[in-house]
């Protein structure tokens, strides 16, 4: 790997993340909720349900069934976003319903949907990576059986080097070859449940990613379980 | 899980049993808020932010310059647009799509309680007339609905117009350059128009419902009132006012004013 002296932008060691603070049951109406802040980027997520499928067409007697609803907040972005859904939202909704669908025993609530709505408050990229934490924490919190926790990250190469959880400065960096986002989730178990790709990259260089994602979605699972605890406390003293 | 979408109908009338004995289930009195909080700055991203809790009942108001051409019949003059989302975050009455009816007029009666009251100078909102001005973008989320989401998101409002400053301008290119923010607040005056909404459930008047108590509503009427002045009114709902009911209404929204204008002075700048 080329660039030894390759400064990040902020400081930043390559594999380190920038500062994370988790908190669950952020949304007392919720099922289970979660707040996520990842440097400047925060996402809340909120879980409803299970609850019977609307409308009913839509209800499936095999399974039950995860909808995701992502949004950026109006003012989260520089240049105001206008309300509503558009076509990066759509994608990324069903992005997030494929990364998180795998560690959850949905097939035990037929006919039913579990609603997971996330919006970001602020965004400096890594929003749907803030999105999905949030989101694993807001369905652990409901109760929802799962298999195992799902973490994420977005990766990167600046130029010719790699690096954890681009922040936007980063994202829209330019020079040598540019940045290459590769956004990417895990099961606590290793396993990839959602990953996406924007740039140029070698196979060799991607392999090198997976195993920074690992360790980085490690010290996020860790992260995730200590809020998870937390929120227990709570219950506890309160 | 499934929830109830309504308050039922045996515990609608014990509200109602308490009430016409002057109490409500949070101990409170007909005419008392619950607890307020508030946070500023919670979007970086924003040009003024701000959250608001009402008890358990959540909003983020956010504020957004943008560059706009200015409206045939008052070319010297910014613009303001208000929009809500009541988000499926906070409800599980909530879903995703085009903003329903309440949304709508949340958005609406908040545009008008701050646009009536004179509190922006939108002559000042002019860059060249006829041509470009400012438009205040007032954006209202929803975060936990437990009631009394109009006030919450008129106490929103007033406190991020405060706290938003404008973005930097570049004069040459005509246009806004994001992420840095100037020293130079909004142009508003010293009017602070809070929204304050009374209930009225049987014969009691009740201000700041629970969202149990909200269900039960008959009538509501939203006053955007500022120290004495009246700019905009909207009454929600079938059940007919007495002359004696609107004026019990004005009185407890006067005094209301006071305790809420108390609570957020110090977030006023």
């Amino acid at each position: 790997m080329a660039a030894k002296e390759f400064k990040r932008p902020d400081g930043r060691k390559l594999d380190e993340m920038r500062p994370i603070s988790a908190k669950v049951g952020v949304i007392p109406s919720a099922d289970g909720s979660a707040m996520w802040k990842q440097g400047d980027t925060i996402a809340i997520a909120a879980v409803h349900g299970p609850k019977k499928m609307h409308p009913q067409h839509q209800q499936d007697p095999s399974t039950g069934q995860l909808r995701c609803n992502y949004n950026l907040m109006s003012f989260s972005v520089s240049d105001r976003a206008r309300p509503g859904k558009n076509r990066r939202s759509q994608e990324i909704d069903k992005i997030i319903e494929w990364a998180l669908e795998p560690v959850l025993l949905i097939k035990d609530f037929p006919n039913m949907v579990i609603d997971v709505t996330i919006q970001i408050i602020q965004a400096d990229a890594g929003t749907r990576c803030a999105g999905i934490n949030a989101a694993a924490l807001a369905l652990a919190h409901a109760g929802i059986p799962m298999k195992g926790m799902v973490s994420s990250v977005a990766l990167g190469k600046l130029d010719k080097t790699l690096v954890v959880d681009l922040n936007k400065a980063e994202e829209d960096f330019e020079e040598g070859e540019g940045a290459t986002d590769i956004p990417i989730s895990m099961i606590s178990d290793g396993k990839i449940t959602h990953i996406q790709l924007d740039g140029k990259i070698t196979p060799t260089q991607l392999k090198e990613v997976m195993k920074m994602a690992k360790k980085a979605c490690k010290e996020i699972y860790e992260i995730q379980k200590k809020a998870l605890k937390e929120s227990l406390e709570v219950k506890k003293n309160g | 899980m499934d929830k109830f979408q309504t308050t039922s109908e045996i515990t609608g009338e014990r509200i109602k049993q308490y009430l016409a004995q002057g109490k409500r289930f949070d101990g409170r009195k007909l005419d008392e808020l619950r607890k307020i909080e508030i946070e500023v700055g919670v979007s970086k991203k924003a040009e003024g932010s701000c959250r608001v809790r009402i008890g358990k009942t959540e909003v983020i108001v956010g504020i957004k310059m943008g560059i706009g051409t200015p409206y045939a019949d008052s070319p010297n003059k910014g613009n303001l647009m208000t929009t809500a989302e009541l988000t499926p975050l906070s409800s599980p009455r909530f879903e995703p799509g085009p903003p329903r009816f309440e949304a709508i007029e949340l958005s609406r009666v908040i545009d008008r309680g701050i646009r009536e009251s004179k509190v922006i100078d939108f002559e000042k909102l002019c860059i060249k007339e006829g041509e470009k001005v400012w438009t205040i973008f007032i954006d209202i989320y929803s975060i936990n609905n437990d009631g009394n989401l109009m006030d919450a998101a008129g106490i929103g409002a007033i406190i991020a117009l405060k706290n938003a400053r404008f973005p930097k301008y570049d004069e040459k290119n005509e246009q806004i350059v994001f992420g840095e923010l100037t020293d130079k607040k909004l142009p508003l005056s010293d009017n602070i128009p809070i929204a304050i909404t009374a209930h009225k459930i049987g014969d009691n008047i009740i201000i700041d419902p629970t969202q149990e108590e909200e269900d039960l509503s008959e009538a509501r009427v939203t006053i955007g009132f500022s120290d004495g002045i009246i700019s905009s009114i909207q009454k929600g709902n079938s059940a007919p006012l007495s002359f004696e009911e609107m004026e019990k209404i004005l009185e407890i929204v006067k005094k209301s004013w006071k305790n809420i204008f108390k609570k957020i002075e110090k977030f006023l700048e």
